[in-house]
């Protein structure tokens, strides 16, 4: 085994590389063919609603499950060939991290410092106090709070002073405050240059937090990409109201390279580039149909978010543009 | 958290390649497996159980007024003639259930537990692999189930020798041992005791791992015992009896005859090598290759 480990190439430039994972139980396919790039230096987003299959493909690709099918390395080494070898400088939790109830938080994080080795028993203070948990480190982790075992979640892994850094949910069950503190001390992470990979559901922290973005649904990713570019995509909506809405709609729809121009309350609908809404526009005013209002309407993340996950049906892409877009990026990224 | 605090310690590896991990070794885990054994409440119903046995046994002897020769066996008549008759007897008594239930109650929860705490995952994120992690639960079992055994032999020494003295004992075979010798065999007899008792943590520490649920990996050890106890019961299948775990729980007592019987004890070691290795080899992998979908 260690001989075949030493063979792999290590890649310090792919933090994580998943190639057509798959994770099937019995009938379900909780994972179908899902693909990952994460760059070094990003803070990448894992998008999708409840058992979208993101925790399945954290767990894959922390070793912790087989794949049925596919692969994943993390910086080129594959946990399943490599052992606790391919974790080297990666550290997380999936689904909320778990501790040894009967000892309190230092003791647990003395167990793991002992399980990391290197110098991680010296961090132990330092990650306390990151956390804020110095004043309830001596007390059993069984009478914690679901928001305090996130936060010594937090502890545990940076004890590993990672590169890679894996969360589940990070912001589950805490208060306002501490989730403040959670994106502030990513960002602070993701400064000092360690990739992240965030799995979350909550959209405001990943558009806060996140420049690219992997969007799953019924275990496919449905878009994989830079976070501007979904928004570019999504926000190429335009409305137009005119002094004949009628006739402007019949102009749209024969107007080249205007899309799913539809009639609306407030005006005409369509998808299209910059350059044919300025043909359009020209081509209104020469049929003498004066424009009173056209205006771009810039998709949020969570209208993205819903396109894809729901109006994109589950079989993937569906006839939504955005999503068959992004499905054809997703396919063709790497 | 006080991400915001000005100045804050880095926490990213600055390619900091001369602190390169040290990947901790297999007795570090086993280590750690006897502190978290030590910090649970099992570990010590385990421990009173192999000590509660011969604390009742001197009491009740004690208390006592006749005694002969029941069941035919010699050390019964030694009783109030030498404390060194009473680790051999309790023994014979506990090492048929008392014991084995003790050191399974560990062994059968011994990976189960984590499987109930989720904390598998925990640990099989960091620098150890499952291997190692195996071997150190193993391993730790093992010596749960040493320090039982002898907790209890140690536990029925003294309270036999300080209620009848440390005097000279009758082995099986009618030859006297003086009490130094009869010590020295007492920790013998213990130590061969504790080759059915590897075979009986190992099919605990397999049912654990494959069952996921300390309960039933206790009960379904214990169930396994007692159907070997009552096989060579069942006429037409006595010849069975020499391959029966449950037969080597007795196999140390060669040791107590002159000159040494060595006969049963190497029949016992590989009768329970059949049972201990197969259930380890299971276990192993079961566990190398289990998905840790819990917690």
């Amino acid at each position: 085994m260690p001989g075949a480990a030493d063979a792999v190439s290590e890649d310090e430039t792919q933090p994580v590389r998943a190639r057509g994972l798959v994770k099937r139980y019995g009938e379900v396919t909780a994972v179908d063919h899902v693909d990952l790039n994460v760059r070094a230096g990003d803070v990448y987003g894992f998008l999708g609603p409840n058992g979208a299959g993101k925790t399945t493909t954290l767990r894959m690709a922390l070793g912790l499950i087989t794949p049925s099918e596919g692969s994943v390395e993390l910086f080129g080494r594959d946990p399943l060939r490599c052992g606790a070898r391919a974790l080297e400088g990666v550290a997380g939790f999936v689904e909320a991290p778990r501790f040894y109830p009967y000892l309190g938080a230092r003791k647990n994080l003395q167990l793991l410092a002992a399980l990391d080795g290197g110098g991680a028993r010296e961090r132990i203070d330092e990650v306390l106090e990151i956390v804020e948990l110095t004043p309830r480190a001596g007390h059993r982790v069984g009478g914690y709070s679901h928001g305090m075992k996130q936060r010594l979640g937090i502890a545990a892994a940076l004890l590993r002073r990672p590169r890679l850094l894996i969360l589940d949910e990070p912001g589950t069950g805490l208060d306002p405050g501490g989730m403040r503190d959670m994106r502030q001390l990513i960002r602070r992470l993701a400064d000092e240059g360690i990739t992240v990979l965030l799995s979350s559901h909550q959209l405001p922290e990943v558009q806060e937090l996140c420049d690219r973005v992997a969007i799953v649904d019924s275990g496919r990713v449905v878009y994989e990409g830079a976070l501007a570019d979904l928004r570019r995509q999504g926000g190429a909506g335009y409305r137009l109201r005119t002094t004949d809405d009628a006739l402007a709609l019949r102009i749209a729809a024969e107007q080249p390279g205007i899309e799913h121009a539809s009639p609306g309350e407030h005006g005409v609908g369509f998808q299209a580039e910059e350059r044919a809404v300025g043909a359009l526009s020209l081509s209104l005013a020469r049929a003498g149909v004066g424009i009173l209002s056209l205006t771009p309407e810039l998709a949020t993340l969570e209208d993205l978010f819903f396109r894809l996950t729901e109006g994109g049906s589950s079989d993937g892409a569906g006839d939504d543009p955005v999503a068959q877009s992004s499905a054809r990026d997703a396919v063709g990224v790497g | 958290m006080s991400a915001a605090a000005a100045s804050p310690p880095a926490i990213a590896a600055r390619g900091d390649a001369a602190t390169a991990r040290r990947r901790p070794g297999t007795l570090t885990i086993w280590r750690w497996e006897l502190r978290k054994l030590l910090s649970q409440k099992r570990t010590y119903l385990g421990l009173s159980i192999g000590m509660a046995f011969p604390l009742l046994f001197v009491v009740a002897q004690n208390l006592r007024q006749h005694h002969g020769h029941e069941g035919g066996n010699i050390f019964f008549a030694q009783i109030t003639q030498s404390g060194l008759a009473t680790p051999v007897l309790t023994l014979l008594f506990e090492g048929a259930f008392f014991l084995p239930l003790a050191v399974v109650l560990v062994a059968g929860d011994i990976v189960a537990t984590e499987d109930g705490n989720g904390t598998l995952k925990t640990i099989l994120t960091r620098s150890v692999d499952r291997g190692q992690v195996f071997a150190a639960k193993a391993l730790a079992a093992f010596t749960y189930a040493a320090v039982a055994v002898f907790l209890s032999a140690i536990v029925a020494t003294v309270a036999g020798v300080a209620s009848w003295g440390f005097h000279h004992v009758t082995t099986f075979s009618g030859s006297v041992v003086p009490p130094g010798e009869a010590l020295l065999l007492v920790f013998a007899a213990n130590a061969c005791y504790l080759v059915p008792i590897a075979a009986v943590v190992s099919i605990g520490v397999l049912l654990s791992t494959a069952t996921r649920n300390g309960a039933a990996a206790v009960v379904g050890t214990l169930a396994i015992t007692l159907v070997l106890a009552l096989i060579p019961v069942i006429p037409g299948l006595e010849g069975a009896k020499p391959y029966l775990l449950t037969t080597e729980y007795n196999a140390w007592q060669g040791l107590l005859r002159t000159p040494t019987d060595w006969g049963p004890i190497l029949h016992s070691l590989w009768v329970c090598a059949l049972y201990a290795v197969p259930c380890e080899l299971a276990a192993y992998l079961v566990f190398l290759r289990r998905d840790v979908a819990g917690g």
